[in-house]
């Protein structure tokens, strides 16, 4: 009789090797995914828990949907979410077209200049915007600042830029606007000198003018750059913070609340980690179709 | 393209250059501005009277640290600005450490290696990538209270150290090297590590230097993490020292401010002219594989 009672040599035999085969993979991915599950996953877990509790500091309780109810009948969510969403549009619109037109201007040039260019396009982008938005400040400041003295020399009445609740968004939307994005103006300088140069020679031959040229062969072939710098633009645009933030704090009388001002003023001001967690999600919600419209259309690769 | 086209090209090239660094400009200029010359009209356009006044004014308004010094009753009084510098530079520079090592290695593993459970892990951290920082504000801030690390560089560092977006860039890169040396080493008897170190990190430098470019900018100007987690001011980092001066009283003096944003944005514009090239490369990497 031959009856064994130990485990089946063949299981322990086939874990040992499996352990033998993938020890090192495990090794190789184990500090990121430990760091992944205790500060990502588990954190996104919790906000969908939160978004559906009333946290007080000692307790919490199931609400259901109240906290999106509250969001909904709130007056100050919904103008919140329209700043966020002037400023988004006007962003996108904005840098979009001025770094094409940039990249459309130096791609003529040669390279040596047209990287200086880029550099020159690209530094504002690396400061940060808390930085940025403090010389903002002292460019709108009402009686010595820069824009007001620009103002005055053209005979104009000085305007209240920051402080001014019908003016104080669209401050913050040109402080935005007038700086030229770096990334875009390097994404589309690269996308158009890959733009192969015999398709320009061929409608040459068949008598294009430029202008036929720009719109039947540089803008379509831009066509997957223009899309994920749409993309990109559009989820910074919502989730504008520091310029607001240091600008305004959000005022005067809330004309610059935007989301994520508004979720640090919730959780941080209000102590309500609920509420501040269900408009996160919404902020989720608005981010993640954005980010599954980039996954549909740029799913093959852009070769530059 | 005709000779007239060009210049004008040129011209207006230069004016939307101009205006995009007039706030740059106008940073440094005011910083290096008497301060009796920032609240007069007309305004200086360039620094006439230059002086480095602002700065010493703006290491007053930092305050002072005291550091006790082992040993002595007399404490280390030191202003916190130099503090601010010291402390960002230190989360910056252990975070972007770490992230490479770890983004490398986990990168490495997702692209090279195939083991059970890789897929699903893998659409986990794609799926991460759509979810902004904001949503996990709270639950991330609970967890640092509830392990006592509210006001330490640790309650700073830890959550930051999950990347996924590194893991994500690498694994693309990595997956584009031949595998024929690393077979070849592996035959010739050489331990995983080895031929991760020897053989994998050098070919992935590209990649490592993208990685830990955009991981310095992001620590370098990061600000709404360390202001929730941060509370005494020797503890700041320079992006909430800032924003803590121009809180305070001496908030308007905009000569003295502009002095302390200038310092602040001093090493990141060394940092991006030393390394231009690759901050361009990291562009291209992002958006080719989206």
């Amino acid at each position: 009789m031959s009856i064994t009672i130990a485990p089946h040599p063949s299981l322990v035999h086939r874990i040992v090797k499996f352990w033998h085969k993938h020890k090192w993979s495990y090794f190789f991915i184990a500090p990121s995914m430990i760091l992944f599950f205790i500060f990502v996953a588990f954190p996104v877990a919790q906000a969908f828990v939160l978004a559906f509790h009333q946290v007080d500091l000692r307790s919490s309780s199931w609400v259901g949907l109240k906290n999106f109810q509250d969001l909904g009948s709130s007056k100050l969510f919904w103008s919140t979410m329209q700043h966020t969403l002037i400023y988004a549009v006007c962003v996108v619109a904005a840098w979009i077209t001025s770094s094409l037109v940039v990249a459309a201007l130096i791609q003529p040039l040669s390279n040596k200049i047209q990287s200086l260019y880029r550099g020159a396009f690209y530094l504002p982008n690396v400061t940060s915007i808390v930085i940025i938005a403090l010389v903002w400040i002292w460019i709108f400041e009402p009686d010595y600042g820069f824009f007001n003295y620009l103002l005055t020399l053209i005979g104009l009445p000085k305007v209240l830029w920051l402080q001014n609740p019908d003016i104080a968004l669209w401050s913050i939307v040109l402080s935005t606007i007038l700086i030229v994005p770096g990334s875009g103006v390097v994404l589309y300088s690269a996308a158009m000198g890959a733009i192969p140069r015999e398709y320009y020679e061929a409608s040459d031959v068949e008598g294009a003018n430029g202008l036929q040229k720009l719109l039947h062969i540089t803008f379509p072939l831009l066509k997957p750059t223009t899309l994920y710098l749409t993309v990109i633009y559009t989820i910074a645009g919502f989730q504008i913070f520091e310029r607001v933030y240091i600008m305004t704090g959000g005022g005067p009388i809330n004309s610059t609340t935007t989301i994520v001002q508004l979720i640090f003023q919730t959780a941080f001001s209000d102590f309500n980690y609920g509420r501040a967690s269900a408009q996160a999600l919404i902020l989720f919600a608005i981010i993640a179709t954005f980010s599954f419209i980039q996954f549909k259309f740029l799913s093959t690769d852009v070769e530059y | 393209m005709s000779y007239f086209l060009r210049i004008l090209a040129y011209i207006l090239l230069t004016i939307v250059a101009v205006v995009s660094l007039f706030p740059l400009y106008w940073l440094f200029n005011t910083a290096l501005t008497p301060a009796s010359s920032t609240v007069k009209l007309p305004p200086d356009l360039i620094p006439v009277n230059a002086t480095l006044d602002n700065f010493d004014a703006i290491l007053r308004a930092s305050g002072v640290a005291k550091i006790p010094i082992p040993g002595s009753d007399e404490p280390w009084r030191v202003p916190r600005l130099y503090l601010w510098f010291v402390n960002t530079a230190f989360i910056t520079l252990f975070s972007t450490a770490i992230h490479v090592l770890f983004d490398s290695m986990a990168g490495y593993a997702f692209a090279k290696r195939k083991f059970p459970g890789s897929n699903v892990l893998f659409v986990m951290i794609l799926a991460a990538l759509m979810i902004p920082a904001q949503v996990t504000l709270v639950p991330l801030y609970l967890l640092i209270t509830q392990w006592k690390l509210v006001n330490t560089f640790a309650g700073v560092i830890l959550p930051g150290l999950a990347d996924v977006i590194g893991i994500f860039l690498l694994k693309q890169y990595i997956q584009t090297l031949p595998t024929e040396l690393e077979e070849a080493a592996r035959i010739d008897g050489a331990s995983e590590w080895l031929i991760f170190t020897k053989i994998i990190l050098p070919l992935t430098t590209p990649a490592l230097a993208v990685t830990a470019i955009f991981s310095f900018q992001r620590y370098w100007n990061s600000f709404l993490w360390p202001l929730i987690v941060l509370q005494s001011p020797d503890l700041f980092t320079l992006q909430v020292g800032l924003s803590f001066i121009h809180t305070s009283e001496f908030g308007t003096n905009y000569g003295l401010l502009m002095a302390g944003a200038a310092l602040a944005a001093i090493p990141m514009i060394i940092f991006f002219f030393a390394f231009q090239k690759y901050f361009m490369q990291g562009l291209r990497i992002g958006a080719i594989k989206g």
